[in-house]
């Protein structure tokens, strides 16, 4: 027999009915909706994500110790030994070059390989006038291995402000003090000198039959060279093709000995006109007997 | 006419934009369930890869979600309770969209009541030129005099089933043949405003949007007929819960329709009123111990009926299977004589070929074709419905014939009247005028 109130009971309670409410069933369809679906399953967790993190972040305080925070970790992680540089090896530079290199690289050993500015560093290091080319690396054992490529002086240059000493493309590489410092390297001089410096060199390669003579090579107006020969001699070459107006007048000299003849300008600038200018005793004995250097000029 | 043709062409035109979604909802709304197809459409053959032909044109759909629902509101095949089959449909779409896992907007229905009623009509018109050209056809289709059906219903089917050309008759397709006199015999099915109204409320309740409607006579033949039945002439009963529908089809053709008033749920009557016992016991009863033909064997099988009635220890009454027999074979014999008196009125004897396919969940009943093919003719079977793909197992029954030929008529629906075009001299005048006014008034 069942009680009576269980039988009440369930008389009471209706049916479950299984049809879905207006909004359940509406509910249901935009769930199915391939648009709404994503948006719900992507957008809207992208955006909580988004909304929390920007909440969080809105309170300077909590920015600053965040910030902190990642700033101590960096460092942490930085100012492992692993990471650390402790000096610095300069090669292939001279002593005093080696010694301006390092007063140049004002960074205080030992360094985080992560604070140096490798690139940065070449840059001071090639800015330096002795240095062809830098090559910077951090080496194994926390070294800062520094390559240097000198540049090798070709011509002493004489300006107004004293003597330097060129490489053959021109580059200045230092001051001089003096001429006899050097000797071994040619002299050039004028202004604008070293921007034609390669041309300086081939003129002078070209001059090797009177090299003992040769005293220097003088720029003019910054567009052409003066070859200077001891005894005040001088030859001027054109613009244009002074190696071959040179050869020409060396050729000249083989042949006819012109300079050592009593002669102080040979005018080569223009190649269809070469010029001399004979010195006073020369001049003097032209007027009184044969010309016999004009013929020889003609020639 | 115009307005039946611009609410017939607007649900033709909601039915190919479903198809470009290539989803659609079948929805057989009847008396004892209301069941809900989710088709996917991919386009022909995409399901095989053995280089064999589709099945009848239909493997270009597949059912992805199927679900039923006991029907609540819902008597004779019409709405009864509006909210109640709002509800039932509501459970039914959403279980089938939770199975297909989309969501659809569009369905296709049928009913089974609604007063069906079929009428022949003839048409007759001088070919412009030598040929028949399409706008021909239109002009034949609109020529046919349409009778009086009376105030308060509405055309459901209009298809044309046969053209004649000068003497010869029987033409399926007349476009391109040379003639001078073409006719046409158009099947006009109508039914009551009314309850397709009610149905069309219902479904928009629910947020979706009406693409078809059929009526559940003729679906359930095109699902239960094979090809040949339906060539050489044959009926289609389909005995639903509330309703027994019935459509005779010819030349591919239906060309009567019909339906009586009672089915299933009536012998769940009369059993729950000879027995004392409630409906859910007596839908139990019939389903399991019910029949129409009874031996000697069935006195001897007791069945226990369990009324419900409070009375736990005293109430253990018991029948004999040929009591339920007998109860339950005057019932279907009632139905099955009105459906021949039908069949009669319908001329169904002049046809070449008889044949009579019962389908629909309570052409079930054990016996039921034994007791059918006394009453109706010879040549009766049980039929069940075509398959399709995907659906599953447990909607295989008869019980499904209107909603798989819902399928059917969602993959190909048959040329209706509405799909022809509107014969130029039949556009109502002012028309440009009229599209302009839409435009500013919607835009």
């Amino acid at each position: 027999m069942r009680s009576l109130n269980a039988e009440e009971g369930r008389l009471a309670a209706p049916r479950r009915d299984p049809a879905p409410s207006r909004v359940a069933y509406r509910m249901h369809r935009l769930w199915l909706t391939p648009l709404f679906r994503s948006l719900l399953r992507v957008g809207l967790p992208a955006f909580l994500l988004a909304m929390a993190a920007g909440l969080w972040l809105s309170d300077p305080a909590r920015r600053a110790s965040l910030t902190e925070r990642v700033a101590d970790v960096s460092k942490s992680v930085q100012e492992r030994p692993e990471f650390m540089v402790t000096m610095m090896a300069v090669d292939g530079a001279s002593e005093p070059l080696a010694n301006a290199i390092r007063s140049v690289v004002a960074v205080e050993f030992p360094v985080s390989s992560f604070a140096l500015d490798l690139e940065a560093l070449r840059a001071t290091i090639e800015a330096i006038d002795a240095v062809q080319r830098a090559e910077l690396r951090v080496r194994a054992g926390g070294v800062l291995q520094v390559d240097v490529t000198e540049r090798d002086p070709a011509l002493v240059w004489r300006t107004t402000q004293g003597l330097f000493l060129l490489d053959e493309t021109g580059h200045t590489i230092a001051g001089l003090t003096a001429r006899e410092a050097r000797p071994d390297l040619p002299l050039v001089a004028g202004i604008g000198a070293d921007a034609a410096a390669p041309e300086a060199l081939a003129l002078l390669a070209a001059a090797e039959p009177v090299a003992g003579r040769v005293r220097g090579l003088v720029r003019v107006g910054e567009r052409r060279w003066d070859l200077m020969l001891d005894r005040g001699q001088r030859v001027l070459l054109p613009e244009v093709e002074p190696v071959a107006a040179l050869e020409r007048v060396i050729a000249l000299d083989q042949a006819e000995d012109i300079f050592e003849r009593d002669l102080t300008v040979v005018d080569m600038r223009s190649a269809k006109r070469p010029t001399l200018r004979l010195g006073p005793d020369a001049l003097a004995r032209l007027r009184g007997e044969e010309p016999r250097v004009t013929r020889a000029a003609a020639n | 006419m115009t307005d039946l043709y611009q609410s017939q062409r607007a649900m033709r035109n909601m039915r190919r934009a479903a198809m470009q979604r290539g989803v659609i909802a079948i929805l057989d709304v009847g008396t004892s369930k209301i069941a809900c197809l989710v088709l996917r459409f991919d386009g022909p053959e995409q399901f095989r890869e053995d280089g064999l032909g589709s099945m009848a044109g239909q493997s270009s759909f597949r059912v992805i979600g199927a679900a039923t629902t006991r029907s609540r509101g819902v008597r004779f095949g019409e709405i009864d309770a509006m909210q109640e089959t709002e509800r039932a449909i509501r459970t039914a779409v959403q279980a089938a969209q939770k199975m297909a896992n989309v969501r659809v907007d569009h369905v296709i229905a049928c009913l089974a009541g609604a007063h069906p009623r079929s009428y022949g009509l003839a048409g007759e018109i001088e070919v412009q030129g030598s040929e028949v050209s399409e706008q021909d056809v239109a002009r034949v289709l609109a020529a046919c005099d349409v009778p009086d059906y009376g105030p308060g219903r509405e055309v459901l089917h209009a298809q044309p089933v046969n053209f004649a050309l000068d003497h010869r008759t029987g033409l399926a397709d007349p476009r391109g043949q040379i003639g001078h006199r073409l006719a046409c015999d158009m099947h006009l099915l109508t039914a009551d405003t009314s309850a397709l109204q009610n149905l069309l409320h219902c479904i928009k309740r629910c947020d979706l949007e009406l693409a078809g409607l059929a009526s559940s006579a003729y679906v359930s033949g095109v699902a239960s007929l094979v090809e040949d039945e339906q060539e050489l002439g044959a009926a289609c009963i389909d005995m639903g819960g509330g309703a027994t529908g019935l459509s005779i089809f010819i030349k591919k053709h239906m060309i009567y329709a019909d339906s009586v008033r009672m089915g299933g749920d009536h012998v769940t009557g009369d059993i729950a009123k000879g027995l004392q016992v409630p409906m859910a016991t007596a839908e139990r009863i019939k389903t399991f111990y019910g029949g129409v033909v009874a031996t000697g064997m069935d006195d001897r099988e007791m069945i226990e009926i369990g009324g419900d009635s409070g009375d736990w220890e005293r109430d253990r009454r018991k029948v004999s299977r040929t009591e339920l027999i007998g109860i339950m074979r005057p019932r279907v014999e009632e139905i099955l004589e009105d459906v021949r008196a039908r069949l009669d009125a319908a001329g169904f004897e002049h046809l070449p070929s008889q044949q009579i396919v019962l389908t629909g969940g309570a052409s079930q009943i054990p016996g039921l074709d034994a007791l059918a093919a006394r009453i109706l003719g010879q040549n009766v079977r049980l039929g069940r419905p075509l398959r399709v793909q995907g659906l599953p197992q447990a909607a295989t029954g008869a019980a499904f014939a209107s909603a798989v030929g819902l399928c059917l008529f969602a993959a190909h629906p048959q040329d209706e009247w509405w799909d022809f075009e509107i014969p130029a001299e039949r556009y109502p005048a002012r028309s440009l005028k009229r599209a302009v006014k839409w435009f500013r008034d919607n835009w």
